[in-house]
């Protein structure tokens, strides 16, 4: 029986789990809790006439928002603005989808993760088809594609994407003997088998130290890399015979076996401790992420990142902004989200957290492209990711099931990393739990 | 007007008063329980022999099937092997060693309110901080746990992926937080034993130990049946400490510490089938009950036994 579009957990997506965020999540756990406790739905309460309205923004991670929104109030008096926090998007996905079918309950704008849209707009009936021709090509294809039902109605607006390039220890590099000055880096990390044969050189030299820090953070970026990974496009599921994603499998498996990951599960506590301990010495590293890196290596010197990705480019992650249709202030809201994703603010979003902004105009604007990160040894962070997103090529065909099946592929690569299951055994595994999806 | 009775009005209201107010003093719990107890039991029931999904709602009618594609779900069988072996790594630890600190607390103590607070501040922390703070404590590689086995010369627990290593270390929270709570429920049934059954124990010559098997336990029975009762329901519904003890929330790459809610939530919320949800949600009501009343009658033949075998009925015996 099929009932439902389901999308699963993986932690594969755009969480940026630092310490704090985790304690976020705890405390977001707590309040449900306790909110559902209480019956819930509360707050949405507004001037009925005349009187300032209340709008609600519920957001996970950072977006970046707090001081924009302040400025939107200083801009409409008559309007407050509200922001509910979660700290990762599985939790504020589960709330999402409790009060979607509650029908009562979600804020006035809610923010959706890229790899959820696809089965958010299986549900667009619950949302505002937000089409403007204000807003008709602000953003990449690809990205307002993303954003928009089969049968045309744009249902989320674009905040940021998730160029990717490689970020590197530039100091252990030294140590093994690599170079480790970007620009003569950056060759070694043109393709998928360059980048595995420097990274096995690097572990021969440096044995306690891992090449990158995750298999699922090598695995998921590839995946990004396949045009029809999981499902085609009239549905069929396609995951377990794709020989592109049994290749990917194979060969994050046996570079495994070769000694170049950590056997961590990325985003778990080891994982966030690794950053501390020289754990390993490279990672998938796309805009959002310089500010994860940061937050997990506060203290360690080293880090940079270089104008390279392997097997040309690939983008993880980014979000969008929608309006259920449940809001009580459906023009006010989308007139909001509007202003948020509009390419001035979500610039101003990407000095505050780092965001790539999604917009066409936002990239080549000077504050994006003249950006230097001071951490990452004074990179200039703005060009290398403009230069990442232009080098994107294949954007992979998400369907309502895609975020099921990665949680189930990554868990599948996780059982090889400890040792649960030899990468055949773990493969059937993840076959028959991709069927169970149905 | 003066009816067949003698009464005035007042007094047959009176009378009313005292045969229908006891039952007006208790009606709100029941009402209150019908509402949100009796009326989700029921409609989950319904649910359950229905599609159902999270956001389309109600399908068609599908009989058992839901039930049969639960039985029929190699994951439902782990979750619930994982169940009990979490439930009986933490129940029995928790409710023999909250005996024990009981026993322990009944003592004269010098700043008794003290102890008697301190043993209920980990009920009192919030479990997601808990888990936290555990999840820290039990990393696989960079945790506390393992740094300090391996001061002792004990190669590290993965605790992460081992499924046995995952259940201990989610027992021990459940323990941590619980055992506390436990302990001060039956030092309250303790505090009641009457004193001058200890002195004649004492004058029979009982030394603490056999005072304490011999006239507390089973002084304390029934306080005890209530204590071993609700920790096998909570300890069988098991949820946030799994689900925090990493941060996908599905019991590990391969379902380790899996338990049956969460399985439950997997079901309901990310697979968004209610329908299926609902009928595990009946499965482990049925479980629980089942369960509990085991225990009822294990727990009451025990100190019955323990009663007859150290007490009045072992005299009683050999007479």
């Amino acid at each position: 029986m099929d009932t439902s579009t389901p999308t699963s957990s993986s932690s594969t997506r755009r969480h940026r789990r630092t310490r704090r965020g985790l304690a976020l999540a705890a405390v977001t756990v707590l309040l449900a809790g306790v909110t559902a406790a209480c019956g819930g739905g509360s707050d949405a309460d507004s001037g009925d006439d005349g009187g300032p309205i209340t709008l609600t923004v519920a957001t996970f991670n950072e977006f970046g928002y707090e001081d924009l929104l302040t400025e939107y109030m200083d801009l409409h008096p008559d309007i407050k603005v509200v922001q509910k926090k979660t700290g990762t998007w599985e939790e504020h996905r589960d709330n999402l989808y409790t009060k979607l079918a509650a029908g009562s309950g979600l804020s006035d704008v809610e923010a959706i993760e890229g790899d959820g849209m696809p089965a958010i707009l299986e549900e667009a009936d619950g949302f505002v088809d937000l089409s403007d021709p204000e807003v008709d090509g602000r953003w990449l294809d690809w990205k307002q594609a993303a954003g928009t039902t089969t049968d045309g109605r744009l249902i989320g607006y674009g905040t940021d994407i998730g160029p990717e390039g490689i970020c590197y220890r530039a100091d252990l590099f030294e140590k093994a003997g690599l170079p480790s000055d970007r620009d003569e880096v950056a060759p070694l990390f043109e393709s998928w088998d360059s980048y595995f044969e420097t990274g096995k050189e690097f572990v021969a030299t440096m044995p306690d130290t891992a090449w990158y820090d995750a298999s699922k953070g090598v695995s998921q970026a590839m995946i990004n890399q396949l045009e029809f990974p999981f499902e085609q496009e009239d549905g069929t599921i396609v995951a377990t015979t794709n020989p592109e994603v049994r290749d990917v499998f194979d060969t994050v498996t046996s570079m495994q076996a070769a000694g170049l990951a950590t056997n961590l599960d990325q985003w778990s506590d080891d994982w966030v401790a690794a950053f501390q301990k020289d754990g390993f010495a490279t990672m998938a590293c796309p805009g959002w992420m310089l500010g994860v890196i940061q937050g997990n290596a506060e203290g360690v010197e080293g880090w940079d990142i270089a104008n390279a990705f392997p097997g040309g480019g690939g983008n993880w992650g980014g979000s969008f902004l929608t309006v259920p249709a449940q809001s009580e202030h459906p023009e006010e809201a989308k007139a909001l989200a509007a202003w948020l994703t509009a390419p001035e603010q979500q610039l101003k979003a990407f000095e505050a957290k780092g965001t790539f902004p999604s917009q066409v105009d936002a990239l080549d604007d000077p504050v994006l492209t003249d950006q230097v990160n001071e951490f990452f040894n004074d990179a200039p962070t703005g060009e290398i990711l403009s230069d990442r997103a232009q080098a994107v090529t294949v954007q992979p065909f998400k369907g309502p099931k895609y975020a099921d099946i990665i949680a189930a592929f990554q868990n599948a690569v996780l059982r090889v990393d400890q040792g649960q299951a030899s990468p055949d055994e773990s493969w059937d595994t993840f076959v028959s739990d991709v069927e169970r999806l149905g | 007007m003066p009816s067949t009775t003698q009464l005035t009005w007042r007094q047959r209201l009176s009378r009313w008063d005292v045969r229908v107010s006891p039952y007006l003093y208790v009606a709100p719990f029941f009402v209150l329980f019908l509402l949100v107890g009796m009326f989700p039991l029921l409609y989950t029931g319904w649910v359950s022999v229905h599609d159902w999904s999270l956001l389309g709602g109600k399908g068609d009618f599908v009989g058992v099937d839901n039930y049969t594609k639960v039985f029929g779900d190699q994951y439902f069988w782990v979750a619930l092997r994982n169940t009990v072996s979490i439930f009986l790594l933490s129940s029995v630890p928790q409710v023999l060693l909250a005996l024990v600190v009981a026993g322990l607390l009944d003592n004269e103590l010098r700043g008794k309110v003290l102890w008697r607070m301190s043993v209920l501040v980990p009920f009192v922390v919030a479990p997601a901080a808990v888990a936290l703070i555990f999840g820290n404590l039990f990393g696989d590689k960079y945790g506390l746990v393992n740094a300090v086995l391996g001061v002792v010369g004990i190669d590290p627990v993965r605790w992460h992926v081992d499924t046995l290593a995952s259940h201990v270390a989610i027992a021990s929270m459940v323990n941590w937080r619980w055992t506390g709570y436990n302990a001060l429920i039956l030092l309250a049934s303790m505090q009641a034993v009457p004193r001058d059954l200890y002195e004649s124990a004492a004058l029979d010559g009982a030394g603490r130990v056999r005072q304490f098997l011999s006239v507390t336990i089973p002084m304390i029975r029934p306080t005890l049946i209530f204590v071993v009762i609700t920790s096998t329901i909570g300890g069988l519904q098991i949820f946030t400490e799994p689900r925090l003890f990493d941060n996908v929330g599905l019991g590990g790459s391969d379902r380790q510490w899996q338990t049956v809610t969460l399985y439950l939530w997997e079901l309901g919320w990310r697979i968004r089938d209610l329908g299926t949800a609902s009928a595990v949600a009946w499965l482990l009501f049925g479980f629980i009950t089942a369960f509990a009343l085991l225990n009822l009658v294990l727990g009451r033949r025990l100190s019955h036994l323990h009663g007859h075998a150290h007490g009045r009925g072992l005299g009683r015996r050999r007479r």
